[in-house]
């Protein structure tokens, strides 16, 4: 690459790495998830483009997707920066395959309709804002100025989702019927967002960046505030989907990678 | 400016404040089926770039014109009273109505 | 208002019109403007509004295979710069008094036209970097005078284009440059492209000759002329095509030299006695049949434009139903 990019100012070569700390691969596998999450979803925005209902919502999904391209490249670049493998944002995204890949299963969920995708974004925005706004108490500096600024971008994307579940719920039962539909789809996907392992027990309980389940309640309320207000209930899933924290993904994220990393793995050794 | 067919969003007259200490100014239109549309879709479209302060949308049907070309009656005296100007009066200082803007 | 004023109301209208456009002045929506203006920018407005909307498609088929994020995020950025102008400039159309929906229709139903340009199929990553040097490039040079255009609503709009197009063509050319600069096979794909993309930006961004042309084309020339001249008696072009095409290419050559790539045109060379690089003149009638309405991409590309309109109504619905719903005075501005 040979432009010079706001995330990454030492460019040729490989980020350097970071003094090892006993956090540090922990901490490089709880980042991945979160870069992973931004940079699924973001592709699967990607795919609305020139698809969306107006012109004017190609242009505010094209701008949701590229913030997410954007926590993504932040995340993954110092994800790779602390694992010891000095690999890059790239490294990250483009050459590691599906086995390796931590994000929540919702994230990946094929668009269907649009109103799919805007149950998918609420369920997300809402959650990463909340996320974002913890880690930006964080003690690594660096991490809290990057959640104050994303928990930021997130909250528009929210304001973005809120708007859509309360045009559609409130539409025509037509757009209603749909919305619906859209959030029992979703809903089983949700609880992933949540879920703690030991990697999650081990950084919160150091007190090196938040543990997301005590983030439900808040999340639901405000969800729930929202949905009531669209004229519509939030789904009470009698299952809950899990798996992409550890790699196990549903069967539409193979096909969602290989289109992302096809070009680059078309031209080993490229330069782009 | 036209009324909008039946069944179609309605048109919105955006203004941007760019900085502070400036007016909004007109910008353009965005079509949007209610205020909060209005306003995102006018941020996405015309804040792509730089940090502005505000946003207004004003639907362009509430907007009310009056426009000289027109021979409106509104402006038929502005040209006329030259008294209104500075240039008008005799200078302040020696060195002309040039001098005083640097002075 | 024109339907009750008299002949003698009309002609002193006209006057001031006339008067307004030789003074370099702009014209501004509630003015009075003679009905062949009035046409002439609503089709020309429309159409580049509409060449911004389908000219999303070609670069937007590979946002999701980007092989950076870097580059990801760029084209993401390009193509909703697109979608920007493309929404600038049906703003500007209204201002007309025509509908956009009726203007999306059109397009819909193939009473207007985007850019065939665009009726290329974008083949490799490689074409995303050629359309942003090569025809970006050509649309840049066609809009600055635009800025300059006398009906001030498009003017405005342009220049917020041109604006941001300046980042389209530096972004193309930074990826082909690094495409150049990468592996054997990666700068293969980019000679590919530019091989398939030049001859778009070269005929079809600058539009049919307008200035002199032998044998088959004197024809097309002839009127491309006509048309021209009345275009810039009324201030809506600054330009003839011809004369912007030359400016394209004079731009061009030593930038394809830079990057070590080969424009497709082997004559193109440096003529001392012009100035100018000369090159080969568009056999514009060969080429217009071959890019007739009746090619794969040009239906595909309509196609694929008007599915996503469709399979949007219901949302729209819902949008207007619900605004109709909640219609009510909000707070005071501040």
């Amino acid at each position: 690459m040979s432009t010079t990019s706001d995330v990454t100012a030492v460019r040729p070569g490989r980020p350097p790495g970071e003094t090892p700390t006993a956090a540090g691969p922990d901490l490089a596998r709880y980042l991945t998830r979160l870069g992973d999450d931004a940079l699924v979803l973001g592709q699967r925005l990607c795919q609305w483009i020139t698809r969306a209902p107006t012109v004017d919502e190609d242009l505010a999904l094209s701008n949701i997707a590229l913030d997410l391209i954007g926590h993504a490249r932040v995340l993954l670049t110092r994800a790779g920066r602390l694992d010891g493998t000095g690999r890059t944002e790239d490294d990250l995204a483009y050459a590691r395959s599906e086995r390796e890949f931590t994000n929540a299963l919702l994230t990946e969920l094929p668009n269907g309709d649009f109103a799919v995708t805007v149950a998918r974004q609420l369920a997300y925005t809402h959650y990463a804002v909340l996320h974002y706004e913890a880690l930006a108490h964080c003690p690594d500096r660096e991490l809290a100025a990057f959640g104050a600024r994303a928990a930021k971008e997130v909250a528009f994307h929210r304001l973005h989702a809120d708007r859509w579940t309360v045009t559609l719920g409130r539409g025509t039962a037509e757009s209603a019927r749909r919305m619906r539909h859209a959030l029992e789809r979703v809903w089983p996907y949700t609880g992933e967002l949540f879920e703690e392992d030991d990697v999650v027990r081990r950084l919160a309980a150091s007190g090196t960046v938040p543990s997301p389940a005590p983030l439900r309640e808040t999340w639901l309320g405000r969800i729930t505030e929202v949905v009531t207000g669209a004229g519509l209930a939030v789904p009470a899933p009698t299952w809950s989907a899990t798996g992409g924290r550890t790699g196990l993904h549903t069967e539409e994220f193979g096909p969602l990678l290989a289109e992302l990393q096809s070009v680059r793995r078309q031209f080993p050794g490229g330069t782009w | 400016m036209t009324a909008a067919p039946e069944g179609a969003p309605a048109s919105w007259e955006v203004f941007l404040r760019a900085r502070r200490g400036l007016a909004h100014q007109h910008v353009g239109s965005v079509r949007a089926a209610g205020p909060d549309a209005a306003l995102a879709a006018a941020r996405d479209l015309y804040t792509r770039r730089g940090e502005p302060l505000s946003l207004w949308v004003v639907r362009s049907d509430a907007v009310h014109t009056a426009s000289p070309d027109e021979r409106d009656p509104y402006f038929a005296g502005a040209r006329h009273k030259p008294y209104r100007y500075p240039e008008h009066y005799a200078p302040l200082t020696e060195k002309g109505p040039q001098g005083e803007h640097h002075e | 208002m024109t339907a009750s004023a008299t002949r003698a109301d009309e002609d002193e209208l006209l006057a001031h019109f006339d008067a307004l456009i030789a003074d370099g002045r702009t014209i501004e929506p509630r003015d009075w403007m003679p009905d062949g203006y009035r046409r002439m920018l609503v089709r020309q407005i429309a159409q580049h509004a509409h060449s911004e909307i389908i000219g999303m498609q070609p670069e937007g088929g590979w946002l999701t295979r980007a092989p950076s994020l870097h580059r990801k995020s760029v084209l993401l950025a390009k193509v909703g710069d697109e979608a920007g102008h493309g929404l600038y400039l049906y703003s500007a159309a209204e201002t007309l008094g025509v509908d956009r929906a009726d203007l999306l229709d059109a397009l819909h139903h193939g009473r207007q036209r985007a850019s065939a340009t665009f009726n290329h199929p974008a083949l490799t990553w490689a074409d995303t970097g050629a359309i942003a040097w090569l025809t970006d490039g050509a649309a840049v040079i066609n809009q600055a005078p635009l800025c300059r255009t006398s009906y001030g609503p498009y003017a405005r709009a342009m220049r917020r284009v041109c604006q941001e197009e300046a980042f389209h063509v530096r972004q193309g050319y930074d990826l082909m440059r690094a495409l150049c600069e990468g592996t054997p096979e990666q700068k293969e794909m980019a000679q590919d492209a530019v091989n398939r993309w030049w001859l778009p930006a070269v005929a079809l961004m600058f539009g049919p000759p307008d200035t002199e042309a032998g044998g088959a084309d004197a024809r097309t020339a002839a009127l491309g002329a006509a048309v021209s001249r009345r275009a810039m008696a009324w201030g809506i072009k600054r330009h003839t095509n011809d004369e912007l095409r030359q400016r394209f290419v004079d731009t061009c050559v030593p930038q394809a030299e830079r990057l070590g790539l080969t424009l497709p045109d082997p004559v193109i060379r440096w003529n001392e006695e012009r100035g100018h690089y000369d090159f080969t003149p568009v056999d514009w009638d060969t080429y217009r049949k071959a890019l007739g309405d009746d090619t794969h991409w040009a239906r595909q590309r309509i196609a694929h434009r008007l599915a996503a309109h469709e399979d949007g109504a219901w949302v729209r619905e819902a949008a207007v139903a619900h605004a109709a719903r909640t219609d009510e005075p909000r707070g005071a501005a501040a």
